[in-house]
Parts: structure tokens; C-alpha cells; sequence
């Protein structure tokens, strides 16, 4: 362990610790014990604020660690995170508009309130508050795995044989998100957002300028990691012929161009289906905000790229590493001076941080909202909702740790991968309907379950030369032995041929389709508009 | 311009940005490189600001965009 190092990053790690729980006094308007105090900061969060939000939510574990991992590691379709995050912002810019007019129009908080307003399902709008909360924890998973990988190379924890001493470090760090989110809530983690940004800024900016240029430069980095994948595949041809290991390589073959494709586009339709995204993108002041940052934006994707590109930096700068996730951590050890590597290590601790808390607490919220106030007290007080979601927002951690135990931890993008094959499911739902009230919401039902059960199985069924089950988040199209395809989209066309099926059949049956609170115009509507909210109200509207 | 007009510009700058990224077949090769990037990454980082600017142009089509909706019932009306 290095001191120096050490020193800045538990230097740093308590400035926003503190930082935190200041936030919990500061600007406090009323008590933090009711939901809106506890779970929108007390709103009040303008345009600037937001979209700092909905960018940090892009520079997580995710990008720093688990993409990363992807190409040290020599898997052909991990670069897919960059398609995927240019295709992700037209498809903001069609839809989500309408999904801000109709919620504002109607106090919607959550995609499950749109959908029970506008197919008067109970069922169906529970069925995609659980499966907003269930996806949320593989992703929660996959922050928790980034945190524990940096504390690992920090030289914090062992190599000791007790599960228990080896997953210190990952106990820690659940232990102080937990306590933070309990006690703060959200105003904490959209304070800290601003730290961590810059934070986060500051250290991609030299690393993927200063880091480069140390080693030889892109085309040297390229040329040698052609040449190591190369070395790989020969020495390791006869695993490889046996199916014991995968062989490297730094772009998809043609057998690999489907997964490629399909694991961009299924990213990119699941992305905004999350509680924490669709939090963030209601939070803006009008519509056309959303259109203007779909198309600012895209910066973002830029420097995600080149972060991605730090796994082959990693190989190119010789580090050897046994869990490829180690291998950034590990790169700015090796190339950083220590007190710049202290720097680098808190900003994706933090970075971790703050989104596992943001996502913890919009995962509470859709409990509270959409299952303890729908089911189990119709006419809760502030303090027994605020309660309810910070247990909740507990629960959902523990959900998080349950995932990082069961399944390996060698490639945390499969945790947020899993998370998409679940939240597609709920796609038909709500992006249908702000089309469309063609579809019945029975059929939408039926759509959902053989989605999420298909999907489930699949997963459940993809073994990895570390696991049997849940081993990756590809398998080979039905009808074929060769090509492989993303889970979620498969699942996904199966919930919609159930819907496209479905539909026309109960309609003809005369199954009652359920009153539309909804009109063409709410659809539209902007700010300034008659009957058009200017901010959401969590507890009015639809209580 | 008459909003179906404005609307379906929309769709047609939109378009690309979407279909072109995901169809991998064109760019998953490795020549011509540039500056040391193989074609398959630059290709994909040019993507980038390529969709920025055709989503840029898609949004100022849509900020000028007349308002309250001229008809409730045409067709475009469902992009809006």
C-alpha cells in the first residue's frame, strides 16, 4: 500500500463525507422525515442540476471499470458501449418529451403511475414498479464491484482464503453507502455530484491524454495488443478448441457483428426504462430541455470511448492483473505519481458512490409510491413513507450484495446486463402507450411475464469458465449454433409478439380495456401550458 | 413550413444517427487506420459528433415548431 496515495484518497473520501451529511442541514426547508424532503432533496433542482445528474449517471463503475475490464480482457464486443451511447440520445430525443408533457400533465412521478393512468391496471403498473426495482439491483451490484476492485489494488484487504476477509473491502464500502443514503437521502448525493464531476473530469482528461503519450502513443498501443491477443490465441489454441477459454480479439468477427448490435441497442432502449434516469429526465424544467440535452450530450459519449480504449492502454503498458476490472486501478498505479493515483482512485470510489445511491433511493421511492401506497396503506403519513423508503432503500443494497455474492464478480457488466434483459421488459408498456392505446393491457401483461421469464431462464442458463449459471449476457439465436445475440433483445421480441398476438384477441373477446386518464393533447403539452405542472409533487396528484 | 413537412425532417435526420451505429458490418474492419486508430474505433468516435450535429438540427426543427398542435388527428402529431 502506498502512503502518499492512500493519504489523498482518504483525504478526499472524507471531504465529501462530510461534505454529505452537511448537505442534510443545509438548504433544509422543512423536516427530512417525509418522502419529498428525503427523496427529491426537497426538488426545487433546476435544468443545470439535472443534467449534471443524467450525465453523472453515465460516468459510474460502468465506464471506468467494467467496460474497460471488457477490452483488457480481449472480449471482441466490448467496445458496443460506445454505439450504444450515440444511439441512446435520438431515442431520448423521440420519446421522452411526451413521457415529461403527460407526467406533468398528470403529477406521474414514476413510469408506473403513467402506466396505471393510462390502462387503469393495477396489475400492470405493480408488475413494472417490481421489475424497476429488481433491475435496479445488479446495477447497484456492479457499483459495489467497482468500489471493492479499486480498494483491492489499493492494497486495502488480502488475498486471505475466508470469503469474508477477501470481501472486506466490498462490506466497507456497502456499510458507508448505506449509512449515507439512510441518513441523507438525496440531496447528499446531488451535492456531491458537483465534486465528484470534477473529480471525475480532472481524471479522465490526463488519463486519456497523459497515459497514452507515456506509453508510445495509440498506434504503438494498438500494434502491441494485436500482437498480444495474437500470442493468447496461439499458446492458448488447444483451450480454446476445447471451449475452456475464449480467444481474444479487439473487434467483433462476423459471427459476433449480431451481439455487437444487439447489446448496443438493447443498452440503449433499457437505459431511460430505469427509476433513477426517468427521475432525472422528469426533473427538467420543460421539454424542450430534454431535446437540447439529447443533443449535448453526446460529449459524454467522446471521453466514455477513450476511457473504454484504457483496457488496451492496460495491455500495452504490460499490466498484469488475474481480474481484468483491476487492470485501470492498476494502470494509474503504475503510470499516476502516487499523490495523482490517490486523486484517481477517490474519483471512482465517489463516482461509484454517489450513483448506487441515487439508483438506491429512486428504487425506494418506487416502492413507497407504487406498491406500499397502492397496497398496503392507502393513506400514509409523511413520516411512515420516508420510513418506508429508507428501509427500502436498504433493502435494495442488500438485494445489490446478494447479486455480488451469488454471481461472479470476474465482469461486472454482466450484472448490468442482467439488470437490461429485466427493465426491456417493461418497454411495450410505456413507450407503447405514448403512442398508442391500441394495445391491451392484459396483452401487455402476458407480453411482460413471458419477456421476463424467457429472459430469466436464459440468462440462467448461459455457463461461463467460471459459472454455470448466469455466466454472460449473450446466447445463440434460436435456430442457429453460431449466432450469438444479446438476452434482452431476444426476450424483448417475444414480449412483443406476445402483445402484437394478444391484443387483437382480447379486443375481439370484449375483455374490457380499462379507462385512459389520458388525452392526445397531454402528450404535447409544455410548460406554461393550462393544467401543466412545473414541478412534479410526489404526494399529490394521483394519491 | 407545414408541421408534417418539419416532422418528417425530424425522423430522416434522426435516422441515421440510430441505424448507423448498429449496423457493425460496415466499419468492423481495421483499415484505413488514422492517426494509429484502426478504422473500426475512429469510425465509431466520428459517429459521435456526426449524431450531435443531426440531433442539433433535429431540435432547433422542432424548437421553431408552431404551437398549439394544428390538428389533433394528422398523423405527425404523434412524433411531436
Amino acid at each position: 500500500m502506498n502512503g502518499v496515495a492512500f493519504g489523498v484518497f482518504i483525504f478526499l473520501f472524507l471531504l465529501v463525507t462530510v461534505l454529505g451529511f452537511a448537505a442534510a442541514r443545509w438548504r433544509r426547508a422543512k423536516d427530512l422525515n417525509s418522502l419529498d424532503e428525503w427523496g427529491l432533496g426537497g426538488r426545487g433542482f433546476g435544468t443545470f442540476i439535472a443534467w449534471f445528474l443524467i450525465g453523472g449517471d453515465i460516468y459510474t463503475a460502468y465506464t471506468f471499470i467494467a467496460v474497460p475490464a471488457t477490452l483488457y480482457a480481449g472480449s471482441a464486443v466490448g467496445f458496443f458501449a460506445v454505439p450504444y451511447t450515440i444511439v441512446v440520445y435520438p431515442i431520448i430525443f423521440l420519446f421522452l418529451p411526451r413521457l415529461w408533457s403527460v407526467s406533468h400533465r398528470h403529477g406521474y412521478v414514476t413510469p408506473a403511475d403513467f402506466v396505471e393512468g393510462r390502462y387503469e391496471s393495477r396489475p400492470l403498473a405493480t408488475a413494472v414498479a417490481l421489475t424497476g426495482i429488481l433491475a435496479t439491483m445488479p446495477y447497484i451490484a456492479l457499483q459495489l464491484v467497482g468500489m471493492q476492485v479499486v480498494l483491492q489494488v489499493m492494497g486495502i484487504g488480502s488475498d486471505s482464503d475466508s470469503w469474508y476477509v477477501k470481501d472486506l473491502p466490498l462490506f466497507i464500502a456497502f456499510a458507508v453507502l448505506a449509512a449515507y443514503t439512510y441518513s441523507s437521502g438525496l440531496r447528499a448525493p446531488a451535492l456531491i455530484a458537483f465534486v465528484k464531476d470534477t473529480l471525475i473530469y480532472l481524471v479522465i482528461i490526463v488519463a486519456v491524454i497523459y497515459i497514452p503519450h507515456q506509453i508510445g502513443g495509440w498506434g504503438h498501443i494498438f500494434d502491441t495488443v494485436e500482437q498480444s491477443f495474437s500470442d493468447f490465441n496461439t499458446q492458448n489454441a488447444d483451450a480454446i478448441a476445447a471451449g475452456q477459454a475464449s480467444p481474444k480479439a479487439t473487434m467483433p468477427s462476423d459471427l459476433l457483428h449480431h451481439a455487437y448490435w444487439t447489446l448496443a441497442l438493447g443498452s440503449a432502449l433499457a437505459l431511460f426504462m430505469y427509476p433513477h434516469s426517468v427521475t432525472g429526465v422528469l426533473s427538467t424544467r420543460s421539454r424542450s430541455v430534454i431535446r437540447r440535452n439529447a443533443s449535448l450530450l453526446p460529449a459524454y459519449s467522446f471521453l466514455l470511448g477513450l476511457l473504454a480504449l484504457l483496457g488496451f492502454v492496460a495491455v500495452a503498458a504490460g499490466v498484469k492483473v488475474t481480474n481484468p476490472q483491476q487492470s485501470v486501478p492498476q494502470l494509474f498505479e503504475d503510470q499516476f505519481p502516487a499523490w495523482f493515483a490517490g486523486v484517481a482512485y477517490a474519483a471512482i470510489v465517489i463516482g461509484a458512490l454517489v450513483p448506487a445511491a441515487i439508483m438506491s433511493i429512486a428504487a425506494a421511492n418506487l416502492w413507497t409510491r407504487n406498491i406500499y401506497r397502492a397496497f398496503i396503506n392507502r393513506a400514509p403519513t409523511h413520516e411512515q413513507e420516508a420510513r418506508q423508503s429508507k428501509v427500502v432503500s436498504l433493502l435494495v443494497k442488500f438485494g445489490a450484495l446478494v447479486f455480488v455474492l451469488a454471481l461472479s464478480k470476474d465482469f461486472a457488466i454482466n450484472l448490468q446486463l442482467l439488470g437490461g434483459v429485466w427493465i426491456l421488459q417493461t418497454l411495450p408498456a410505456i413507450v407503447g402507450g405514448l403512442y398508442t392505446r391500441w394495445f391491451h393491457r392484459w396483452a401487455l401483461f402476458a407480453g411482460w411475464a413471458a419477456g421476463m421469464a424467457w429472459g430469466t431462464w436464459l440468462a440462467y442458463g448461459v455457463k461461463s469458465p467460471t459459472q454455470d449459471h448466469f455466466g454472460g449476457p449473450l446466447v445463440n439465436l434460436p435456430w442457429s449454433d453460431t449466432t450469438k445475440v444479446y438476452i434482452a433483445v431476444l426476450a424483448f421480441a417475444l414480449n412483443v409478439i406476445v402483445v402484437l398476438v394478444l391484443t387483437p384477441i382480447l379486443r375481439a373477446a370484449g375483455v374490457a380495456t380499462g379507462a385512459d386518464q389520458t388525452r392526445p393533447s397531454d402528450y404535447t403539452a409544455d410548460a406554461g401550458d393550462v393544467d401543466v405542472q412545473p414541478e412534479l409533487d410526489p404526494e399529490g396528484a394521483t394519491r | 413550413m407545414s408541421s408534417s413537412t418539419r416532422w418528417t425532417i425530424v425522423v430522416v435526420l434522426l435516422l441515421p444517427a440510430i441505424v448507423l451505429p448498429l449496423l457493425v458490418g460496415i466499419y468492423a474492419r481495421s483499415e484505413p487506420d488514422l492517426w494509429g486508430f484502426p478504422f473500426f474505433f475512429w469510425f465509431q468516435f466520428l459517429l459521435i459528433p456526426v449524431a450531435a450535429l443531426l440531433t442539433t438540427a433535429a431540435y432547433q426543427l422542432t424548437k421553431s415548431d408552431p404551437r398549439p398542435p394544428e390538428n389533433e388527428n394528422d398523423p405527425v402529431e404523434t412524433l411531436r
